[in-house]
This record gives structure tokens, sequence and C-alpha cells, in this order.
């Protein structure tokens, strides 16, 4: 098990130098907007951008560019500077993780428990009322973007400009050191819509998963026995949960990508905040950095998954 | 049958599932006993109902939105009256059951021993350690071999037949008075089915309780049963001791079932003659008699008139539900058993036939 979990964490490592090869190749190689353009004012000088371009090291070869912003990131774990207000990538990073961790383990949280309760319930009052409504509802939030479910919620329930004045609108975050009730509640929000797709996905795919299992011949044992129904249903859940572990894996990066969107919604200064910015103002540095961290995070959630998962069914062993 | 109060009375027994194409009759109108430490085997094809109308006995199709009638009396208390927290008492404590197969009646996440556990303490108040104990006590009376170690062990570590072993000892807990097994060996090496076969009687004479089980196999009731009933589309069609049976089948559908399973003890170019046909639909069930369509001996007015389950002439414990006089069906028997295909035998009664 230790050599499985070492040898995943070795190709994580190689997928990141993926994914910064990658990334040098869209940014830098392809043809995209030169930086040094853009900070050279308007009607710019051919000289003033010669010299802007020799200060953030674009005049150097590709390949030697390359080599240097691998160098850095792989053997000092530096991440270079921005090109925009010239602060290193990681403490920009470093100041914003907190509202982006706050804002994914809260969704994550939501995103679980209430796509799994919701699946529970509607399985187990398959066809009634109660499960028509929530699987209605569970269709709409998987369809509508977040972005749209986000404006929706602050024009409903925003203080400033709702019609039902209950939550803290856009731009209301402040760190958990400072104020945790007022964190709390300014995430509210934040949290809902960026959870809604995700555990609406998880509600649908636990109602089919947990009623296939209920039909299972151990359920039909279980009940056999004389168990109460309420066990009954416990040993179903059980072994209906184990597929969703695995998508959870594969969940994680759309609910990255989600924070993206919701963070600029309801202006939270989060890393996807920071990455949205980055990608306007063609701040490179920034822009791999936080994809960087997006991949790592990925990788080491799908790894973690697959270690729970044969921590949670015994029939598996990874060698 | 004795004349004691049976400990289980199925009295007019009906199971019935309402379905988008039609209600399926699944069970329809069954009656049978079983006594206190007897073997009842009720044999049959798949779909003849013999599988819901014991699920319907724990009221385990109770959830499926079956429509049940008649009455299923366990020591004088009818179980299809009882509410569902009353009856849940009764499964698994005064009633067992077990399945085919016995990798997916386990459950794959749970240990073998902690599915025991649960088993006990469904139905007793005592401590986990109490239960273990009885656990490694019943997994080593069903025989399985170093029960303290394998009792932390999963189900997929188990063998076939060592599952089956576990999913005994897991019904036997609580010494039921009956225990329902279900194809118990269906799924198992025929070595390993002897062996399950073997277990059940040593402890249906250890612990002295009531069998019943179902199969589709007359080698397995053979084996074990001292009462037999054969269904076939939701009804008992013919029952009587297990010797009864195997030496004076009264009902056609017996005869085909006997003759096609191979005798060792019988010449070896004796042709085995399958029944033609399919099992019928329990929605649009045949007219009249439900065997008609299969039966080699069915005369024009079988498929009007629909037959009771009488008992036989001179056998008042033999009852089954034929249209052939009693004369001509033990003639044709003396036929059959004489190595005549079912043609042959027709002709030799002199009875019009529509055997092809």
């Amino acid at each position: 098990m230790i050599r499985y979990i070492i040898r995943r964490l070795l190709w994580g490592v190689v997928l990141l130098i993926v994914v910064a090869a990658l990334m040098f190749i869209l940014f830098r190689v392809l043809p995209t907007g030169n930086p040094a353009l853009l900070r050279a004012g308007r009607d710019p000088q051919p000289k003033l951008v010669k010299e802007i371009e020799v200060v953030l090291g674009l005049s150097k070869p590709l390949t030697v560019q390359f080599w240097d912003y691998m160098k850095e990131i792989f053997f000092h774990f530096n991440f270079g500077y921005s090109y925009y207000s010239q602060e290193s990538v990681k403490s920009l990073i470093a100041e914003r993780l907190p509202a982006t961790l706050s804002l994914t383990f809260g969704a994550a949280v939501l995103w679980v428990v209430g796509g799994l309760s919701v699946g529970i319930v509607s399985a187990l009052r398959r066809h009634s009322l109660l499960d028509r409504t929530l699987m209605g509802g569970a269709l709409l939030a998987i369809s509508v973007p977040e972005f749209w479910l986000g404006l929706v919620f602050l024009f409903l329930f925003s203080s400033d400009i709702g019609k039902f004045k209950i939550f803290p609108g856009a731009g209301s975050y402040v760190p958990l050191t400072t104020d945790p009730w007022k964190w709390f509640t300014s995430l509210i929000m934040p949290w809902i819509v960026l959870a809604a797709g995700s555990a609406a996905f998880f509600a649908r795919l636990m109602r089919s998963s947990l009623s296939e299992t209920m039909e299972e011949d151990y359920i039909r044992t279980a009940r056999a026995k004389g168990l109460p129904e309420r066990q009954v249903v416990r040993q179903g859940v059980r072994s209906a949960i184990n597929p969703m572990i695995t998508l959870f894996g594969l969940e994680v990066g759309v609910l990255l990508g989600g924070a993206i969107l919701v963070e600029a919604v309801f202006n939270i200064p989060g890393i996807g905040e920071l990455f949205y910015k980055s990608i306007q103002t063609s701040d490179f540095p920034v822009t791999q950095g936080t994809v960087l961290l997006g991949s790592m995070f990925i990788i080491l959630a799908n790894i973690v998954v697959d270690v729970a998962y044969a921590y949670l069914d015994p029939r598996v062993r990874y060698s | 049958m004795s004349d004691a109060e049976p400990l289980l009375r199925v009295e007019d027994l009906r199971v019935e599932f309402p379905t988008e194409d039609g209600v399926v009759h699944a069970v329809d109108g069954i009656t049978y006993e079983v006594h206190a430490g007897r073997t009842l085997g009720i044999v049959g094809e798949s779909g003849s109902g013999k599988t819901v109308s014991s699920l319907t006995t724990l009221g385990l199709t109770r959830r499926q939105g079956a429509r049940i009638s008649g009455r299923i009396l366990f020591e004088g208390q009818d179980l299809v009256a009882l509410p569902e927290d009353r009856l849940r008492a009764v499964r698994g404590n005064d009633i067992a059951m077990i399945f085919q197969d016995p990798l997916s009646a386990l459950h794959p996440l749970y240990r073998v021993g902690a599915q025991l556990i649960e088993a006990v303490r469904a139905h007793s108040d005592v401590s986990k350690a109490k239960a273990r104990e009885r656990a490694i006590e019943l997994l080593g009376l069903v025989g399985i071999p170093d029960p303290a170690r394998r009792v932390d062990e999963h189900p997929h570590e188990f063998s076939g037949g060592m599952r089956q072993r576990a999913m005994i000892a897991m019904a036997l807990v609580n010494e039921p008075k009956l225990l329902i097994a279900d194809e118990p060996t269906t799924a198992l090496d025929v070595t390993v089915q002897a062996q399950i076969l073997a277990l059940l009687e040593r402890l249906q004479r250890e612990l002295g309780m009531a069998i019943v089980i179902i199969t589709h196999d007359l080698g397995v009731v053979a084996e074990v049963a001292d009462d037999i009933a054969v269904m076939y589309a939701g009804r008992i069609i013919e029952t009587a001791s297990a010797a009864r049976v195997f030496a004076d089948p009264e009902h056609p559908y017996t005869w085909g079932l006997l003759k096609s399973i191979p005798r060792l003890d019988g010449p070896r170019e004796e042709d085995l003659v399958p029944i033609p046909g399919a099992p019928p639909s329990l929605i649009r069930r045949p007219t009249g008699c439900h065997f008609h369509p299969r039966c080699p001996y069915a005369q024009p007015d079988h498929a009007r008139i629909d037959p009771a389950l009488e008992a036989v002439a001179d056998e008042p414990s033999h009852f089954v539900a034929c249209l052939l006089e009693s004369h001509t069906r033990r003639r044709l028997w003396s036929e059959l058993g004489a190595g005549r295909t079912p043609a042959q035998a027709l002709e030799a009664v002199g009875l019009p036939g529509t055997a092809a």
C-alpha cells in the first residue's frame, strides 16, 4: 500500500511537469497578447517595448525561457514574479489561498452532504411527489451556470440589492481570523451557488446507485434476518456510496473551475479571481502558478480518493 | 401428515403483483403444512411461484407492492395479518431463510462475523462480545475450520461452499423453529452440494427444526425431504410423501420432471424425455388445466376445465390436480416406467393423444 501511494505521488509529479510544459506552450509559444506591449502604455515606442521585454525576460530564446521556468518551479519552488505588480506569485497565492480554501471546502461539504442526503431520500421514496420535486430541482441545478445562479441569488437575497435582504452581498467577504461570524454569513450564498451543480449531480447518481443496491440479494438477506429497516438502509447506503467516492475525485476539478466564476460574481479575493485577472492582463507567471496549484489539488484529491477506496472496499487491493 | 397441530400452515395463499403489463399471478391459492422437525420439499421450474410463496411467509414481498390474500399460520399466528414490526421479530428469529447464491446474499463490505453478530443482536439484547462468541460457535457448528480467525474475514475470502455454510450459520444463530432454504445448493459444485445437504440434515437432527427446501432439482429433495409439493404456474399440482412421489407419481408434470433427470441405475441407452415448451406466462395463464399446452396426454376438454387438488383414491395423504382418470394415470405411468415414450404410452393406453 505504501509503495502504491509513493508510486502514485511520483506519477503526480510527472503529471505536474507535463501540465507546466503545456502551460508554457499555451501562453508563450502559441500567439497570445504580448505582455510587454500591454505594459508600454498607449502608442508604445518599439524601443520601450524591447526594454520591457528584456526586463520581463521575454527577449531570451524560448528554449532558455522554458528551462529557466521549469528549473525555478521544480527545483526552487518559485513560480516567478507578477508582470503586473512585481510581487512573487507565491506570496500572491498565499495571500489569497485562505479565501479560496474557505469557499471550496465549505462548498465541498455542502455538495457531498447535501447531494448524498437528497439522493438517499429520493431513492427511498422513489416516484413520490417529494422524489419528483427533488429530482426536478436537481435537474435545474445541474443545468444553470454558476455565474447566472450567483447573480440570481444576489438579486434575490443579498442585503444591498436583493429583493429579500437576507445575506451579505458581493464583496462582503472577511477572513475567518478577522470575524468568524461575518466570514460565515458572507460565504453562505457563494457556498450554495458553488455546490449546487455538483450536489445535484451527486443527488441524481446517489438516487440511482442506492435504488440499485436496495434490490441486491444481501439487502434481502438483511431484511430476512429481521434487522430494523434503518439498519437495512444503512447497509444499502454503505454500498451505494462507494462509486460516488470515485466520482468525487473527478468532480473536484469541476468545483475548482466553478470557484473561479463564483469568486468573480461574489467579488471574493481568492485564487480564482487572481487567475481571472491574470488572464485579462496577460500576467503569465500568475496564470501558470494558479493553474499549477489547481492541478496539484486535483491530482492529490484523486490519489486520496483511490487510497480511500481501497480502505472502504475490502475486495480492492493495490499492489 | 400427522394429526398434530402443524408448525406452519399455509392456507389458500395468493400473491399477485400488479405490473404495467397486467397482474402477475405468482402464487395462486396454495395450501400446505409443515410439521415440527420435518422437511417439505417444494419443487418446480423457475417462475412456478415457489420462491415468492416463501418470501411471502417472511413478509418480504410486501414492499414490492404484492397483493396477498389467504393465511399463513405459524404456531397459530397469521403472518399475513401481522403488522410489519411484529413480523420483523419473527424473521430471522423463529423463521430463518437461506438463499441461492451465497456470494450475493452476503454483504460484500462487512466481515462475516459482523453479519452474524447483527443477526444475533437484532433479536436478543446481548453484548457484542457475547454475540461474537455465538457467531464463532455457529461457524464451528456448520463446519468452518478455525472459526475464531475466519469470523473476521470478508465474504470474498470464503469459498462458495464456505459462504453457504456461513449463511446457514447466520440463519441458525437464533435457533429458528423453521428454516426456509431457497435453492441452497444450486450455485455450488456437486460435491459441495452433497456436503451442504448433509449439513442441513445433521443440523435438523441436532436442533430439531423444520425445513422447507425449495428447489428445481428432484435429486436434492430425494435426499432430504419427507414430503414433496410440486408447483406449476403458481399452484401446487401434486403433493405427497417423498417416497410416494418418486414411486407412484400421479401428475404428468411430475412424470416429466422425473423422466428428464438421468438415473445411474437405469439402462444407459434410455433417452431422457424433456417436458416440451416453456413455463406459461403468469399474466395470461392458459385456460383450464394450466399444464394442458405442454401435456402430452391432454384431452380436448382439459383446455376448459380447471382441475382441483384432490386426494388420490386409495391414499388420503396424496393429492393431485389432474383431469385424467385415476386408472388411466396409473397405466400411463407404468408404461413410462417401462421405458416407453409419451406417444407410445398414449397408444398403449388407447387415449386419443396430442403428443406429436
